[in-house]
C-alpha cells in the first residue's frame, strides 16, 4: 500500500527537478517490461535468448506503422482507405503489439526447438539481427519501414481522452506528458508483474522450471517440452511487443539502431544480474541497469571536467557500467536478489501449496 | 491368465555393427512385478529405454492395456500409462521435493495458461487437487516431512523413493524403476522393497531393471532374463534361477555346465 503511494507520488516529486528524471523512469518501466518478459523464455524455461530485443522491435514498427503518417505518405492504397490518416487507439495498439510479438516469437522458436545453452543462443542472435537487417532494407521496392532513417511523427498513444503526448491540467496542477507516460508504463509493469508470478506459481510456471531443470526427466513426466517452450517463447515476446508499443509512443520516432545486438544484451544482463527466475530480483536488475547510465550520464561529466576534457563521457559510463556489473557478479555470483535458496535446503511454502494443504 | 497389460514382442535394435537387442519381448501381468535381468551388456537398459520412448527400436510391435502404441516420444509413452525413474536419478534439482512430484501430476491437468493468469475457479479447483494427491504421494513413500526441501538436498534414498512419487504421480498403469536399489545400503534396500509391494498391492504393475539378484528373486512375479541381446529365460524366479542357459550366462558356460551341473539356485545368485 505504502509502495502504491510512494510509486504514484514519485514522478510528481521527480517532475519538479525537471522532467529528464522523470524521462529516465519512463525507460527504466519499459526496460523493467522487457525484462519480466525475458525472464520467462530465460529465467523460467531455461532457454538462453539473445535475440529479444526482436519483439521489441516488432511492437514498436507496429505502431509506428500504425500511428504516423509514413504509410499513408508512401503508398496510395492505404491512403485511399484511410483518407484521414492512420489513428490506432490505445485498446488496438497492445493488443496488436502483443499478438504479433507473440507469432513472431513462436515463428522464431519454433526452429530452434533442438537447440540448448550455447547453440541456442548462437541461433537467437541471429534471428534478432535479421529482423534488425529487415528493418534496415524494408525501404525498397515499397518503402514499409523508411530504412535507416526510421519512422518519425509517431501519434502519442491517447487513453480516452487523455492524450499522454500534450500535458495535462489537473486542477492548478500540470501534469507532464513524460508524467503521464509514466503512469501507463506504471500500470502495465503492474499487469505484467500480477501475470508472471502467476504464471510461475502454477502447473505451467512448474513445468517449464522442470524442463530448466531437467529436459529428459521432464519428457519422461509426459511433459510436452515442444508446446511448452513454444508457450514461453510466445508469452515472452508479448511482453517485448508490447513494451515496443510504447517505446514508439513514448519516443514518436523509430529507427532500426535502437534495436541493436547490444540492447538484447542488456536486457539479459539485467535478467541475470538481478536473479534469474526471481521476478523481484529482475525488476530490480532491469532498474538498475536502464537508470545506471543516465544516472551517471550526469556523473561523468563532472568527471570530465575535472580531468580537463580527456576523458570521453560515454566512454567513461560505460567502463562504470561494466566495473558494476563485474563486482556484482564477483559477489553475488546468483544475482543481486536471487529466488531464496537456504544451506538447508528449505523453500518458502507457496500460496498455492497451502491452500491446498488441508490443515 | 487375463490380458497382459503390456506387451512387447519381437524387438531388435542395432547400433552401429553390434546388435544390441534381437527378437526380444516379455508380457507384464497386471499387478505384477516384473524383472528384467541380465549380465552387463545384456541389452536391458537399451530394451527398458525402448519401452519408454527414449531410444527408437527398428522394429517390434508395442501393446499397453490392449492398446498399440509407438514408442516414438517419450513423452506419449508416459501420457498413454507408462511412467519410469532413471538408474542414474534426475530429479528436478532445485524444485522442492513437493513441486517434483507436482509436475508428475502435468499430465493428469488440463487448465491452460489464461486460466492461471485469471486465477479461474477451476483453476483453482485443479491446483487444490494437484498439491493434494502430491502430499499423498509423498506421505505414501514417507517423505511428507521433506515437503519443502530442494530435491537436490535430500539423501540418495530419499531421491529414490522421490523419483517414484514423482513416476506415480503420472497415474502410470505401469511403473517403470530403472535399477532403484543402486547404490543403496541394507536398509534402504529393506524399505525398497516394501515401498513396491505396497505398490504392487494397489494393483499396480512393475517392471523392475535390477542387478541385487536377491532383490529380484525374493520381490517378482516374474522374471525375463536376457544375455547379448537375446532373451534366455522367462518365468518364475524359481523356474529361472534353475535354467540352464541363465547360469551359464552368469557364471561362464565351462562352470555352468561342468561345477554346478545340478543347477543350484546359489549358482544364479553369486
Amino acid at each position: 500500500m505504502l509502495a502504491a503511494v510512494a510509486l504514484a507520488v514519485l514522478p510528481l516529486l521527480v517532475q519538479g527537478a525537471g522532467e529528464a528524471w522523470v524521462r529516465i523512469l519512463d525507460t527504466s518501466l519499459l526496460y523493467i517490461l522487457l525484462a519480466l518478459g525475458l525472464n520467462i523464455v530465460v529465467g523460467f524455461a531455461g532457454l538462453l535468448d539473445l535475440g529479444y530485443i526482436a519483439f521489441y522491435a516488432v511492437g514498436a514498427y507496429l505502431f509506428a506503422l500504425l500511428a504516423s503518417p509514413h504509410l499513408v505518405d508512401n503508398i496510395p492504397a492505404v491512403a485511399a482507405l484511410f483518407p484521414n490518416g492512420l489513428h490506432t487507439p490505445i485498446w488496438l495498439a497492445i493488443p496488436l503489439g502483443a499478438g504479433l510479438a507473440a507469432l513472431v516469437g513462436v515463428l522464431l522458436g519454433a526452429p530452434t526447438l533442438k537447440l540448448r545453452g550455447d547453440y541456442l543462443a548462437i541461433v537467437t542472435l541471429g534471428f534478432g539481427e535479421i529482423i534488425r537487417v529487415f528493418m534496415n532494407n524494408l525501404d525498397a521496392p515499397i518503402n514499409i519501414t523508411n530504412g535507416p532513417k526510421g519512422i518519425s511523427s509517431i501519434e502519442p498513444l491517447r487513453v480516452g481522452p487523455v492524450n499522454l503526448g500534450e500535458p495535462l491540467q489537473v486542477g492548478g496542477y500540470t501534469l507532464a506528458s513524460v508524467t503521464l507516460h509514466y503512469y501507463l508504463f506504471l500500470a502495465l509493469v503492474v499487469l505484467a508483474v500480477v501475470v508472471c508470478s502467476r504464471l510461475h506459481n502454477s502447473r505451467l510456471g512448474r513445468a517449464w522450471m522442470a524442463i530448466r531443470e531437467d529436459e529428459i526427466a521432464a519428457k519422461a513426466m509426459g511433459l510436452n517440452t515442444r508446446n511448452l517452450k513454444l508457450l514461453a517463447f510466445g508469452l515472452g515476446a508479448t511482453f517485448g511487443g508490447v513494451s515496443g508499443v510504447l517505446f514508439a509512443s513514448f519516443q514518436g520516432f523509430v529507427s532500426p539502431e535502437s534495436f541493436s545486438l547490444q540492447e538484447s544484451v542488456m536486457v539479459v544482463a539485467m535478467v541475470v544480474l538481478g536473479g534469474l527466475g526471481h521476478i523481484p530480483g529482475v525488476i530490480l536488475g532491469a532498474f538498475l541497469l536502464a537508470a545506471l547510465p543516465e544516472v551517471l550520464r550526469h556523473v561523468a561529466g563532472p568527471l570530465q571536467q575535472l580531468t580537463g576534457g580527456r576523458l570521453d563521457a560515454a566512454i567513461l559510463r560505460q567502463l562504470l557500467v561494466a566495473l558494476a556489473m563485474i563486482g556484482i557478479m564477483l559477489v553475488r555470483p546468483r544475482g543481486l536478489w536471487p529466488s531464496p535458496r537456504h544451506e538447508d535446503g528449505l523453500l518458502p511454502d507457496d500460496a498455492a501449496a497451502a491452500k491446498g494443504d488441508p490443515a | 491368465m487375463s490380458r497382459p497389460l503390456l506387451t512387447i514382442a519381437n524387438v531388435s535394435k542395432r547400433f552401429g555393427g553390434v546388435q544390441a537387442l534381437q527378437g526380444v519381448g516379455l508380457a507384464v501381468q497386471p499387478g505384477q512385478v516384473h524383472g528384467l535381468i541380465g549380465p552387463n551388456g545384456a541389452g536391458k537398459t537399451t530394451f527398458f529405454n525402448m519401452i519408454t520412448g527414449l531410444v527408437p527400436s527398428d522394429s517390434g510391435s508395442f501393446e499397453l492395456d490392449g492398446v498399440a502404441y509407438k514408442p516414438t516420444a517419450v513423452h506419449l509413452v508416459a501420457r498413454a500409462g507408462i511412467a519410469r525413474t532413471f538408474q542414474n536419478i534426475r530429479l528436478f534439482a532445485e524444485m522442492s521435493a513437493l513441486d517434483n512430484v507436482r509436475v508428475g501430476r502435468h499430465v493428469r491437468s488440463h487448465v491452460g495458461w489464461w486460466q492461471a493468469v485469471l486465477r479461474t475457479p477451476a483453476f483453482k479447483a485443479e491446483e487444490k487437487l494437484i498439491a493434494a494427491k502430491a502430499r499423498e504421494l509423498l506421505a505414501f513413500v514417507g517423505l511428507e516431512h521433506k515437503a519443502r526441501h530442494a530435491a537436490r538436498t535430500l539423501s540418495y534414498g530419499d531421491q529414490r523413493r522421490l523419483e517414484i512419487a514423482r513416476a506415480l504421480a503420472t497415474e502410470p498403469k505401469l511403473l517403470a524403476l530403472d535399477e532403484p536399489a543402486a547404490g543403496m545400503n541394507a536398509t534402504e534396500k529393506v524399505q525398497l522393497r516394501e515401498l513396491i509391494e505396497r505398490i504392487r498391492a494397489q494393483g499396480r504393475a512393475v517392471l523392475l531393471i535390477e542387478h541385487d539378484v536377491k532383490l529380484v528373486m525374493g520381490l517378482c512375479d516374474h522374471v525375463t532374463v536376457l544375455d547379448q541381446g537375446k532373451l534366455i529365460a522367462s518365468g518364475t524366479p524359481a523356474e529361472v534361477q534353475r535354467h540352464p542357459a541363465v547360469i551359464a550366462a552368469y557364471l561362464g558356460t565351462g562352470h555352468g555346465q561342468g561345477s554346478n551341473p545340478a543347477g543350484n539356485p546359489a549358482g544364479a545368485q553369486a
